[in-house]
């Protein structure tokens, strides 16, 4: 099966090669097709023929006109219910639009549908939803794997070609792992670079929409539709954007890249290790330098974020009271009762140990201990990177420590699966824009993929040094 | 070990999160292994380290002073479970 690129489609709408009806129910047809794989919480064909009704009416040129996108069930939509995959938010249905959805909306792009993800963003595997697992379309039969998360949904909806690009949400790595497992591509970008507001919050100070696509073309075209300056988010940033995709460039000659040793870690499969050499190979043979950097408080990258994010978690989903709205339980005798009860009923057992955590390293004498000794760490994470930057455009490390792992794997042990985030929490942590990118199969014939990381900001040198590895490999 | 019956309960409670008898006993292995775990950041030497709380480098942009309205209350009480004459309805709180 060959996937049709955004890029492409694009242009076979603009010369009439293709209707955007006719476009949308190929789409469809594979969507229905699909069904096993649990990639969507909600999906109307109706919803999806009546943007086609729309878009049909609309002279009107857009630049994403007629392009079938899915969208993470995380962000706010006033055409279709939002869950967060949680119980908690079963029946809602915003009465207003988030800043990233209304950006494609606006371009004129057609929702397919929201996609499944852990409940609330919390967990590597998409598995911690409500709304049951999603599974990897890269799956055999009968053996059923992970397509990572938290948006694994998003991951899996463009890995079987449901549409030609998802949104997604990464906090720790929540789209880069994925995208790696599932064999697309997922970015990242800079903290700040595109509005927060109106995506159900995790952990403030490190949420961060992005984007998935068939290849690194498509996503610094979706990139640059999704960024930009918002008032209602107090950390969206006021940077100019650049016409990433006019501006890619794939020669890499005279750049430096740092390779940092600390990512080598005992028991990575031989594997993960041997794609991350091939790909420093690939850019050395491009003219590129390579620099060995250190990166000294990575290993404490894992620890500070499992403190930092479930504290804020904590604090965010406080609001999920059973009052303003979402779900209430029945057994209400007192106000408090209500509270309890609405909230033990309506969240899952990843998000309550996360709120648990989070309460105790904020409570009255623990915060220092934890909570401000984990941001003081943060700060040397981010002083890490700030120093290796000076000697380097660009670092590449693998993604992530393995391939797809079997759908209910390591399900039991909290810290086994927090592991999964190693080489994304770090740069999460710092603010930093990352893609990854598929790049080699491991010995199943499963993708594994590359992170690039860039300064603050610097997208362009993050797509240009993609495109360079992507173009190389294919 | 860190977190005992008593504090599970009390965490629960600051959390209003009802948790039953196996729920906590679960919970209190749980954050033990994690709390366990994240003390290795004592090996870490954090003095006169500034503690990072937003990474945002932008300063924060002022915005006109001038009042609007994006939300009407109909709208906010939309996905209330339970509301009454414009206001979102709880259990009797004052007998």
């Amino acid at each position: 099966m060959s996937k049709s690129s955004l890029k492409q489609t694009l242009k076979d709408l603009d010369t009439k090669k293709i209707s955007i009806r006719e476009l949308n129910q190929d789409y469809l047809k594979r969507i229905k097709e699909k069904d096993n794989l649990n990639v969507f919480i909600h999906f109307s064909e109706e919803n999806v023929l009546k943007q086609i009704d729309n878009l049909e009416k609309d002279n009107s040129a857009k630049k994403l006109k007629g392009i079938p996108i899915a969208i993470k069930d995380l962000f706010c939509t006033k055409s279709m219910p939002t869950t967060a995959a949680s119980k908690i938010l079963e029946n809602f249905n915003p009465t207003y639009e988030s800043f990233v959805t209304q950006k494609l909306l606006d371009e004129g792009s057609i929702f397919v549908g929201k996609t499944n993800l852990d409940e609330f963003a919390m967990g590597s595997a998409t598995n911690t939803s409500f709304f049951g697992n999603t599974i990897n379309p890269l799956s055999k039969e009968n053996e059923p794997l992970a397509p990572g998360g938290s948006s694994g949904g998003s991951a899996a909806a463009v890995a079987a070609d449901l549409c030609l690009g998802a949104t997604g949400t990464d906090t720790g790595g929540s789209i880069r792992q994925p995208a790696s497992f599932c064999g697309v591509v997922g970015i990242k970008p800079t903290y700040g670079l595109c509005s927060r507001w109106g995506i159900a919050a995790f952990a403030s100070s490190l949420d961060q929409a992005g984007i998935f696509s068939h290849n690194v073309e498509d996503a610094s075209i979706l990139l640059q539709s999704i960024a930009g300056f918002d008032q209602r988010d107090s950390t969206s940033a006021k940077v100019d954007i650049p016409n990433y995709f006019e501006n890619l460039d794939d020669d890499l000659n005279g750049k430096t890249v740092g390779i940092p040793k600390e990512y080598s870690i005992d028991g990575t499969p031989l594997e993960i290790s041997q794609i991350w050499e091939d790909a420093i190979k690939v850019l050395e043979k491009k003219g590129v330098k390579i620099k060995n950097i250190s990166l000294p408080h990575t290993k404490y990258a894992l620890p500070t974020y499992y403190i930092i994010a479930p504290a804020e978690a904590s604090s965010n989903l406080a609001r999920y009271d059973g009052v303003k709205y979402g779900f209430r339980s029945d057994e209400i005798d007192s106000l408090d009762e209500m509270y309890e009860n609405t909230r033990a009923q309506g969240f899952g057992r990843e998000v309550k140990r996360r709120i648990l955590i989070g309460t105790y390293v904020l409570s009255a004498g623990y915060y220092d201990a934890y909570y401000l000794k984990a941001q003081k760490v943060r700060k040397l994470i981010a002083d890490d990177f700030n120093k290796a930057f000076k000697e380097c455009d660009f670092i590449v490390t693998p993604t992530a420590p393995s391939a797809a792992f079997p759908l209910n794997e390591k399900q039991n042990d909290p810290i086994k699966m927090y592991l999964n985030d190693v080489f994304t929490v770090p740069a999460s942590l710092a603010g930093l824009p990352g893609i990854s990118i598929p790049f080699g199969k491991d010995k199943n014939n499963l993708p594994l993929g590359i992170q690039i990381l860039g300064k603050h900001f610097d997208e362009q040198q993050v797509f240009n040094a993609a495109v360079s590895l992507e173009r190389s490999y294919e | 070990m860190k977190i005992d019956k008593n504090t599970i309960n009390k965490i629960a409670r600051l959390s209003r999160i009802k948790l039953d008898d196996k729920e906590s006993e679960d919970y209190i292995k749980d954050l033990n292994s994690i709390l366990d775990w994240v003390e290795q950041l004592n090996e870490v030497n954090t003095e006169n380290v500034e503690p990072l709380s937003n990474i945002s480098s932008s300063i924060l942009p002022k915005r006109e002073d001038v009042s609007n309205d994006t939300n009407s209350s109909e709208e906010i009480l939309e996905n209330a479970p339970d509301k009454l004459e414009g206001f979102f309805a709880v259990p009797k709180v004052v007998e």
